[in-house]
């Protein structure tokens, strides 16, 4: 279904034609983005269609600078006199804010647009039937019904999917614009035993359809990890081995993450601020940001502020090797962006990341377990509880107890604690099944050392 | 005011015939109820940073969703442009869900009672952005102020005014204004071994902007977000393993809306998947707890007139001296289960369907002295301050992060201790309660509450309580 009224190719005119009235109104630097997104879901719960949403939306964003000082709006209305509005409002709040001297636009030739085709977009996800779409969940959720007498209940399935198309202009001359796609099958059952209930969850990703697979594989391996965590048990508070399967493994990384992000960095509100060049992780730690690998989840040909993505070593053999940053924090760190700026389209440009990935080992995830004795194998971290201004590490966890190098019975209502700079020098292994079915992979991690606290 | 007076039919010309035609159309393929949910958005925020107030966004949104509900199915669609051939469009995707002929032929809409829990005159974003702009350099000079210790201050305040109007077709015509303003300061100190730690503290709720002059100014969240941050420059590990925690007044209730609260949710209950499943009746709770759950407190973030389905919100009893009472209910739940909605049903725009949620989650006062709850501990935690939580509410097993809590040893707090994580069971952690304090405190307003991708403002708020029993998450 179209979003509206006008064609994507037409919204590229309209950011320019935002940034140049923006000119005119006396900014002396303006950029513009408008992202359009249409999005469908189906969720079948007991093999019965439960809900069906479909609809699409578009908004506009506008920051202009006036010297060095910076004001922002946004709409969805992106009529002229709409637009006329978001120009108005921008240029009125500059005159409100403070100057920073750091305040700018990247430079003319930061900008541009990395080459080739990155799969972004695939037109199946469009064009498919919407029966076919809901027979995709529905079958996830009858393969996990199926799979055991004891897979009782389900909370659903689901199959979503969304088309997006993203455009940005600014005033030195950049204009760009892309399309991409997604879709998704997911399934959550339900076991039940000994009047105790456990739920868990599986979902395939991909650009096009045929890229998500069997729905019914989803399915088998959401009702196999449900039926794990029957019984589970709390452990006695101890010292052990923690081994994080590759899903939890990219929460770490995401906390690195979190702790290289030029924001936090140039606030000294990171235990990685100042420690370029020095040994933080482990030998055999390498972790990338590459928003440049065809179809994959963090990939586009340019940042949120007109630069080209790139591959950049955040850490290099246990070396940080570098910060992520925008045009601003590059400023304020006299560095150069990394081109990972990215926005919404309200406010101003933060920062993401591409594919953050931690590069894999040599050992399968079985060699890795079978080395332990009594050790704790993760396979969900539930709450907040990770400082990366101090580096303290507080989770909630839900996995399975090691013994004898092998995974012998489950384990909740537990936490694990650390401190990320302990738990970086600390990973003793690192598994050789890395697969990039996120913006954030990571194969399986071990950490030699953390606090299980339990009974 | 009447509906003509109301600001859609003002801006945007919708005549109450136009919405039962719309209602008419959603139902065309024979749903069984349908609704509108209009809304728009207006919100600004500031954000200062090393004492530069380096940005000021300000926006708009607006649309219309449209539900349609046959049986057990939802159809759901939406539009950000509110002409009427859209919004026909709409309607009619959302009634494909069904199939067949319509059932009704016409929808005559009511406007049910009416009041105002937040009678604000002039609404935080209407008024001038200078104003608000000097909330957060005053934060920031405050915080610099409290200890030459504090090195980075982050204040941010943000408003939004919603104007929403949901037309049902069981003939219920609603509308609300729906200010909403919040600050927050975040401040990193620094201690002799040169590692930073951090204090936030925040507040707001459906208030004029003169809330922030007269009961809650900026001096006070920067005060105490410095106070927290220069408490935890001396913090020693936290503990390991189950502990007596002895939880304080206020924020810390965020234990209530993770433990109990969203495991009470309807959609969970009916089917049949939280922890709190087929248990109403049952003791849940030590007999010292009763929790409720009421959106009708003036001016409070979690409160609303009417919640996103046209209900008006209720004070709802979820636990009663330990014994399980109800649940919270949207219009689809308690269709299903035959139960009288509870005015739960929320969402977070128009692009979104309404799900059960809570507004204000507290505990009841107890008789017990706070300090007296404090004395009677030999040996365990105190918890001050919390970061967020979240809840597995199949099995029932939740967490939440303190962020500023103290050992107790022998009765009394003696050091302050870095963040950990407190691990329960939802049905039975509870009962551990074993004093409640008389010192019932509402937190300040910045609840944030995320659900199936969905985050409303909520809030939280609980007596100083004991809890005999909880596993604490430190390294000690």
């Amino acid at each position: 279904m179209s979003a509206g009224a006008l064609d994507f190719e037409a919204l590229p005119d309209i950011a320019r034609d935002a940034v140049r009235q923006a000119l005119h109104s006396g900014a002396t630097d303006a950029e513009c983005t408008i992202s359009e997104g249409s999005e469908f879901s189906a969720n079948v719960r007991m093999g019965e269609l439960e809900t069906l949403k479909e609809a699409g939306s578009r908004g506009a964003g506008l920051r202009v600078l006036i010297g060095k000082r910076m004001g922002s709006s946004y709409t969805s209305d992106l009529s002229p006199e709409g637009i006329r509005q978001m120009v108005r409002s921008a240029i009125d709040l500059a005159a409100l804010t403070t100057e920073d001297p750091h305040a700018g636009l990247p430079e003319a030739e930061e900008l541009g647009s990395i080459g080739g085709d990155l799969q972004l977009f695939s037109p199946d996800v469009a064009s498919l039937e919407t029966e076919r779409k809901i027979d995709a969940a529905r079958r996830a959720e009858a393969a996990a019904l199926a799979f055991d007498p004891r897979i009782t209940n389900s909370e659903g399935a689901a199959f979503d999917s969304s088309i997006g198309g993203r455009v940005f202009a600014n005033s030195r001359g950049f204009s760009g614009a892309y399309r991409s796609t997604y879709c998704s099958v997911s399934a959550v059952p339900v076991a039940a035993q000994n009047g105790a209930m456990e739920r868990d969850y599986w979902h395939a990703l991909a650009r096009d359809f045929a890229g998500l697979g069997d729905p019914e594989k989803i399915g088998r391996i959401a009702a196999q990890r449900t039926l794990r965590r029957l019984g589970a048990v709390k452990v006695e508070t101890c010292r052990v081995p923690v081994v994080f399967e590759p899903r939890m493994a990219r929460t770490l990384v995401n906390e690195i993450f979190e702790a290289v992000d030029g924001r936090s960095i140039y606030r000294e509100a990171s235990f990685l601020a100042g420690k370029l060049g020095e040994k933080i992780a482990a030998p055999h730690v390498t972790i990338v940001d590459d928003g440049t690998m065809p179809r994959l989840f963090g990939s586009q040909p340019f940042d949120d502020e007109g630069v080209p993505t790139r591959r950049t070593p955040v850490v290099e053999h246990g070396v940080l090797k570098n910060y992520l940053l925008n045009a601003y924090t590059a400023r304020k760190l006299g560095m150069k962006t990394t081109g990972n700026a990215s926005r919404g389209i309200t406010g101003n440009a933060g920062i993401g990341h591409g594919n953050l990935y931690l590069e894999p080992g040599e050992k399968t995830p079985e060699q890795i377990i079978s080395g332990v004795k009594d050790g704790f194998f993760v396979t969900e971290l539930i709450g907040t509880g990770v400082n990366t201004v101090t580096g303290d590490y507080s989770r909630g966890a839900v996995g399975l107890w090691i013994r004898n190098g092998e995974l012998a019975f489950p384990v909740s209502e537990v936490t694990i604690a650390g401190t990320l700079q302990e738990m970086l020098m600390g990973i003793t292994d690192i598994g050789n099944d890395l697969e990039f079915t996120s913006s954030l992979s990571a194969p399986t991690l071990m950490i030699g050392e953390m606090t299980v606290a339990g009974r | 005011m009447s509906f003509s007076e109301s600001f859609f039919a003002v801006k945007f010309g919708l005549s109450r015939r136009d919405l039962e035609n719309y209602l008419s159309e959603a139902l065309s393929r024979g749903g069984d109820y349908a609704d509108l949910y209009f809304e728009y958005l207006a919100t600004s925020s500031i954000s200062l940073d090393e004492s530069i107030v380096k940005s000021a966004t300000q926006g708009v949104s607006l649309g219309v969703g449209a539900r349609v509900i046959s049986g057990e199915r939802t159809g759901y669609a939406y539009s950000d442009d509110l002409s009427p051939e859209k919004i026909r469009h709409a309607a009619q995707v959302a009634a494909m869900i069904a199939a067949g002929p319509a059932k009704v032929d016409k929808i005559p809409l009511d406007e049910g009672p009416k009041r105002n829990l937040y009678p604000v005159l002039t609404a935080p974003s209407e008024t001038a952005f200078r104003e608000r702009v000097e909330l957060v350099q005053r934060a920031d000079g405050a915080a610099r102020a409290y200890d030459s210790r504090v090195f980075q201050v982050q204040a941010t305040y943000a408003d939004n005014l919603r104007q929403v109007l949901v037309a049902t077709s069981d003939g219920n015509l609603t509308y609300d204004r729906q200010p909403l303003a919040r600050i927050g300061v975040y401040v990193l100190a620094r201690g002799k071994d040169g590692a930073p730690q951090q204090g936030h503290a925040g507040g707001g709720g459906r208030y004029e902007l003169s809330w922030f002059q007269k009961e809650r100014t900026p001096e006070y969240f920067a005060n105490e977000a410095a106070r927290q941050a220069i408490v935890q420059l001396g913090a020693a590990e936290a503990p390991a393993g189950e502990q007596i925690v002895v939880l304080g007044p206020g924020w810390p209730g965020v234990l209530l809306h993770e433990a109990v609260g969203h495991g009470l949710e309807a959609d969970f209950n009916r089917k049949g998947v939280s922890a709190f499943s087929n248990r109403i009746g049952q003791q849940v709770a030590s007999p010292l707890c009763t929790v409720v759950d009421d959106g009708t407190i003036g001016g409070r973030r979690g409160s609303l007139n009417v919640d996103d389905e046209g209900n008006q919100t209720q004070r709802n009893v979820l636990i009663e001296n330990g014994i399980l009472r109800g649940y919270l209910q949207d219009k689809l739940s308690s269709r299903i289960l035959g139960a009288t909605p509870t005015g739960s049903g929320r969402r977070e725009s128009y692009e979104h369907i309404p799900m059960p949620r809570m507004t204000n989650t507290f505990m009841l006062a107890g008789e017990s002295d706070p300090e007296e709850i404090i004395r009677s501990v030999p040996r365990g935690l105190y918890c001050a301050n919390f970061g967020g939580g979240q809840v597995d509410i199949t099995s029932g097993n939740f967490v939440f992060s303190a962020s500023e809590s103290y050992l107790i040893e022998d009765g009394k707090l003696t050091r302050p201790v870095r963040n950990a994580t407190l691990i329960g069971n939802g049905p039975e952690a509870m009962k551990h309660v074993s004093m409640v304090g008389y010192d019932l405190k509402l937190d300040e307003g910045v609840g944030i509450c995320g659900k199936e991708g969905q985050s409303v403002p909520v809030g939280v708020g609980i007596p100083t309580v004991r809890i005999d029993r909880m596993t604490v998450g430190g390294t000690a």
